[in-house]
């Protein structure tokens, strides 16, 4: 991770209470099945969310909402700056220079779309190379092999180490004078591999690439500084980070915003219209073309103040301590195959049991009120390189306790049991 | 780092009382869909097979390959190629156990006999007709896991039509 200074008021954190975290999430006190508990151990895929935040999305809906940047009445006045508020709250949660280098998208996947299709498609052309890692997640692969397709560009995968690590001296081999694009995954979500982002990003830089690192799986978890790390873009999610699904974020250097051309056409991204052509409006507001997803924006900039309070590094330390008892209880576990780095890893646990197929797993997790995630996570060229069809990933956040752990520990023994062993 | 004091329990220690297995979970996962999954019947490739088709289910990556050999409009041999789940690997391992002798139409059929038996239909499990493929009525409980039971099946099917369709475009010349 990349070395970011402790804020002051950091150095004597209280202790972390997990209970009084766990109490403003109502879902998770839901029991399933037989009345068994839920355990939610598929943060990777999908956080909940906080009471503040599903309180901030109601209070926008019923008293605050009309369409913004319309401006004629009062409460499009207060649409518009609960909008550009939460603009506000997410450029500032990863250290953004201004608000308007926060283009706001559907989530992820529309940012990296927006990126090689508005980017990637004016400047890309035959022979030119885009360079990515075989740890991607499809969203960060499909966009390119569009983008590639449309303009003659190719893309190129760098290989990873059998512990699940960018290989350094694969990237620099592939890394060269056509290489126009490097995109890489901050933290992977198969995995949970962190990538070295500031020392890729470097490389890249130095035969004049440009860099968009995928923030999905980090932006939630790491206290994020893009001027520190040297990308040109950075794409997150908010349904990651405890806000709504269906929006999203792209952060970029207004330089670059300003020369690419728009992604999408239609209200809201113009300055003037004529029959005879458009002129566009001022980022990020050429990147937001129809009426956008205010109330999820609102939500979304709750989320990103909320994790903000609770703190950044009192999460990751928090983490740090399940991560460090989930390793140590997982490799007690006969049959057990854990993928991905030792060190240097978040918490995502991505393994397979003896011959039990990864869905089979699943199903008897859920049974029990244990929920995981299985099969490929999106991941297949990082499967085909592990050489498994899928694994079980269980990938947990600032609410999840060591006895959940310690669950998914017994789960796993019922599911031996139901197979009759895990065939070691 | 978690406070065993904090006055919300922290859910996963108290709520998993015993580590009894549901017993939906032991209906689902009987030996013999294990046995099938572990010793797949009739799996490997057929040499110059008739029909074959591979079909895969893109949501979780299991894939199966069905190879028959059709001999005087039935079945003489039948073998598959695949990788997945219990539920697909058995299904279809089992499925190669119940064909052979059969025309594509009335394989097809007792197709469409196993697929109301996972949709619940109990007078189908003394249908003596269906086999072992009964040990699979566990799944009706399971109806994201109907699919993977499906998918040998759903590669049966498409053989028979597009076996259909050529037979009618030949009847047509």
């Amino acid at each position: 991770m990349e070395a970011t200074p402790l804020p002051a008021q950091m150095t004597a954190a209280p202790a972390y209470d997990v209970g009084a975290i766990r109490a403003q999430f109502p879902i998770l006190s839901r029991r399933l099945y037989d009345d068994r508990q839920l355990v939610y151990l598929d943060s990777a895929a999908s956080a909940q969310r906080p009471l503040r935040v599903l309180e901030r999305i109601g209070r926008y809906e019923r008293e605050q909402h009309a369409n913004v940047h319309r401006g004629a009445h009062a409460l499009s006045a207060e649409a518009t700056e609960a909008y550009e508020d939460a603009r506000e709250a997410v450029a500032g949660y990863v250290g953004a220079a201004e608000p308007d280098e926060i283009v706001f998208t559907r989530g992820t996947t529309e940012s990296i779309n927006l990126v090689a299709s508005s980017w990637g498609g004016s400047r890309l052309g035959p022979g030119d190379e885009i360079l990515l890692t075989k740890l991607e997640h499809h969203s960060n692969i499909v966009p390119w092999q569009l983008v590639a397709e449309r303009t003659g560009a190719s893309v190129r995968f760098a290989d990873i180490t059998d512990g699940g690590v960018v290989d350094l001296d694969d990237f620099d081999r592939l890394l060269g004078p056509r290489t126009r694009v490097v995109a890489i995954t901050h933290i992977s979500n198969g995995l949970g591999t962190i990538n070295p982002v500031r020392r890729l990003v470097e490389r890249a830089r130095s035969v004049g690439a440009v860099t968009l690192i995928d923030g999905a799986q980090a932006a939630p978890h790491r206290e994020i500084d893009v001027a520190a790390l040297g990308c040109d873009f950075y794409a997150f999610s908010s349904h990651k980070m405890c806000g709504p699904t269906g929006i999203g974020a792209l952060w970029a250097r207004r330089e670059i915003l300003e020369e690419m051309p728009p992604y999408q056409g239609g209200g809201e991204m113009i300055s003037t219209v004529t029959v005879d052509g458009s002129t566009w409006a001022k980022v990020p507001h050429k990147f937001e073309a129809g009426t956008p997803n205010i109330s999820g924006a609102v939500g979304f900039g709750e989320a990103v103040r909320f994790l903000h309070d609770v703190g950044l590094e009192a999460i990751h330390e928090h983490e740090l301590a399940l991560t460090r008892h989930a390793l140590a209880r997982l490799r007690e576990v006969p049959g057990l195959t854990l993928f991905g780095p030792v060190e240097e890893r978040a918490a995502v646990f991505s393994f397979t049991l003896g011959d039990i197929h990864s869905h089979d797993l699943a199903t008897i997790l859920d049974r029990q009120g244990i929920a995981i995630r299985a099969g490929h996570h999106c991941n297949q060229p990082l499967m085909d390189r592990l050489g498994v069809s899928g694994t079980a990933r269980a990938s947990l956040y600032l609410y999840n306790t060591v006895e959940e752990i310690d669950a998914l520990v017994e789960g796993l023994a019922v599911a031996a049991e139901v197979f009759g062993g895990t065939g070691e | 780092m978690t406070d065993p004091t904090s006055k919300t329990p922290a859910p996963g220690k108290a709520p998993i009382p015993d580590r009894a297995i549901p017993s939906s979970l032991n209906s689902l996962y009987q030996e013999v869909i294990l046995d099938h999954y572990r010793r797949p019947r009739n799996k490997g490739v057929l040499d110059e097979p008739t029909h074959s088709i591979t079909m895969n289910n893109p949501l979780c990556g299991d894939v199966i390959e069905l190879m028959l050999r059709v001999d005087d409009g039935r079945i003489a041999e039948v073998r598959f190629e695949g990788r997945g789940c219990s539920i697909s690997q058995a299904s279809v391992s089992m499925l190669t156990g119940r064909v052979a002798g059969r025309t594509l139409e009335e394989a097809t059929e007792l197709g469409q006999r196993f697929m109301r038996l996972l949709r619940g239909e109990e007078t189908l499990l003394t249908d003596a007709d269906l086999g072992d493929l009964r040990a699979l009525a566990g799944v009706s409980k399971f109806p994201v896991r109907i699919k993977c039971a499906l998918l040998g099946w759903n590669c049966l099917e498409e053989l028979t039509d597009r076996d259909g369709a050529k037979s009618d475009a030949g009847d047509v010349e």
